[in-house]
């Protein structure tokens, strides 16, 4: 076995284990959150090894930096501090996670399989240079993708307005 | 082998040399603006060398006091806290460039530890999983100082991450990579001041001929003065350090995060602070102090020049010598200007902390991208220029 699929899998078990954890396991919100941040940095190590090191840096920097830290910012605000989840339950929690998880796993084969990706023939000659690193992903990213990139971009405001309506409602 | 000669002497200077180093030049530095003596009890066989023996009395206190542990707290996490504040200070410096590439024969060195392509967004990473150590820190402890000082952290280093990372902006522009070793390399040369001139042909009378012979080092201070000021600011929000220090907020919260801890684990969330301030004046003198390079002085002239007289090989080992001294001279100044700052300003308020980078960083960043976009344009229209 090559030293990238020793790595491959390490991080893939990290990856699925700490997700496991972080729904059945931890007996505190918070244990969940940190679990969540390592399966994160598990995902940016196998980004790494396809690589797609701009999408590796962007999760550490996005989701591990930013999201599930917002996520503990709302933790402690309301102050979940007397166990949080109460005592684990933990058969009934392995059952919806491995059943959520299930289904994901089952509608993603689908998907994939319908839309023929399995199909494709796996590269097989050596990667153009810089592939994946910032400069191509801005390429395509605002060549020929631009439009994509906007609409996200007008989601995301939507998402903001929203949330101001809400607060302002609040306050009235 | 060599990479980890590369490593090592980079951890050494800055763990064993920089790191205890400050918390001496913080007392004095303190103690001489404030018209005090400062550190000078600590002695051996009776000599104090000017209080340089605290750094040591420190230590040794710090490992030798009882390490107490909250009944409430969870135990797993309080320990796992200064750990995680520790290693992102230290892993910082692997794309730190300390000086340039040296050719000696056919054998090639790049003073730094890790050369990768997206160096900048590593250290914005790096930066980004800070926040861990303290707010797990706060949380574990079950203490109300520590809560509120982890919100606090989680607030004020969302908030800025957002805003350090867009007033970088223009400097990527400017200097077209993100690799922290080209743009370094970028910064040793010169720019003529009064370049944009060109810009308004027939507009202006031409200037005397002086004026073309004025040049600055093309640095990112002088490229780049907004970025300069308002990256500076969100780093050193990052840092917690007075006058951001209201997660610390020591005369409301006791110490913030860390009030719960003692003995070597308080030592470590002691010690990524330290690191951290020399991390901060690397990554300010790669950006913006033209790193390695010595103003005025390309490394190609430099070889040149020496090689002329005294042969190649030597003017290499001579300037890869003064370039990694030109870099810690550079580092010193930025210490320097942070310990300035942090002995001058009073604690801000909360509301004025989030306005500050809301309200005034995040506006200004934007237009600066506006502003380097609509420079560069302009200047490959014309050609040449600033």
């Amino acid at each position: 076995m090559s030293f990238e699929a020793l790595l491959f899998y390490a991080f893939g078990f990290l990856a699925l284990f700490s997700a496991l954890a972080m729904v059945c396991f931890v007996r505190h919100v918070v244990a969940g959150a940190m679990s969540l941040v390592v399966t994160m940095v598990s995902l940016a190590g196998i980004y790494v090894l396809l690589h797609a090191e701009l999408v590796a840096v962007v999760q550490i920097l996005v989701y591990a930096g930013a999201i599930v830290v917002l996520f503990l910012f709302v933790i402690m605000l309301l102050d979940l501090r007397d166990g949080g989840l109460g005592a684990p339950p933990r058969g009934q929690n392995l059952v919806k996670g491995v059943g959520v998880g299930g289904t994901v796993l089952i509608g993603a084969w689908l998907v994939a399989s319908l839309s023929g990706v399995f199909a494709v023939e796996p590269l097989s000659a050596a990667l153009p240079d810089g592939f994946g690193g910032h400069r191509a992903m801005g390429l395509a990213l605002y060549g020929d993708k631009v439009l994509l990139v906007e609409l996200s971009g007008l989601v995301l405001l939507a998402a903001i307005v929203g949330a101001v309506v809400l607060a302002m409602r609040g306050s009235e | 082998m060599i990479v980890v000669a590369k490593t090592l002497f980079i951890l050494l200077a800055v763990m064993l040399f920089f790191a205890p180093l400050l918390t001496w030049i913080e007392r004095k530095q303190s103690a001489v603006m404030q018209d005090r003596i400062g550190a000078n009890r600590a002695d051996l066989f009776g000599m104090t060398f000017l209080g340089l023996l605290h750094p040591l009395a420190d230590l040794i206190k710090l490992l030798a006091k009882e390490n107490v542990v909250p009944a409430e707290a969870n135990r797993f996490l309080h320990a796992l806290a200064p750990i995680l504040s520790a290693v992102p200070a230290v892993i910082a410096f692997a794309v730190i460039p300390y000086g340039s590439s040296y050719r000696f024969g056919d054998f090639e060195i790049t003073l730094v530890a890790a050369d990768i392509d997206w160096g900048v967004l590593y250290l914005l990473a790096i930066g980004s999983l800070a926040t861990y150590g303290a707010v797990l820190a706060g949380w574990a402890s079950r203490s109300n100082w520590s809560m509120l000082g982890a919100i606090r952290t989680t607030a004020q280093m969302i908030s800025y991450e957002v805003t350090m990372g867009l007033s970088l902006v223009g400097v990527f522009m400017v200097f077209g990579s993100l690799r922290l070793t080209d743009i370094a390399a970028a910064q040793d040369t010169t720019f003529r001041l009064f370049g944009f001139l060109d810009l308004l042909p027939g507009l202006l009378p031409a200037g005397p001929g002086w004026l073309d012979g004025v040049r600055l080092p093309a640095w990112g201070l002088f490229l780049q003065p907004l970025a300069f000021v308002l990256f500076f600011t969100c780093i050193l929000a990052e840092n917690k350090r007075p006058p951001f220090d209201l997660p610390e907020a020591d005369s409301e919260l006791v110490a913030g995060y860390f009030t719960e801890y003692s003995g070597m684990r308080f030592g470590l969330f002691y010690m990524a602070e330290f690191v951290e301030v020399v991390v901060i004046a690397g990554v300010m003198t790669v950006l913006f102090l033209g790193g390695w390079s010595i103003p005025w002085l390309s490394q190609q002239t430099l070889i040149g020049g020496v090689g002329s007289l005294l042969g190649v090989g030597f003017a290499t080992a001579f300037c890869m010598l003064l370039h990694v001294a030109c870099f810690f001279a550079k580092v010193a100044f930025m210490i320097w200007l942070q310990m300035l700052i942090r002995w001058s300003f009073p604690r801000f308020r909360y509301d004025q902390l989030m306005d500050l980078c809301w309200k005034i960083i995040l506006p200004l960043s934007l237009l600066n991208v506006f502003l380097t976009a609509g420079g560069i344009l302009l200047a490959e229209r014309v050609g040449g220029g600033g």
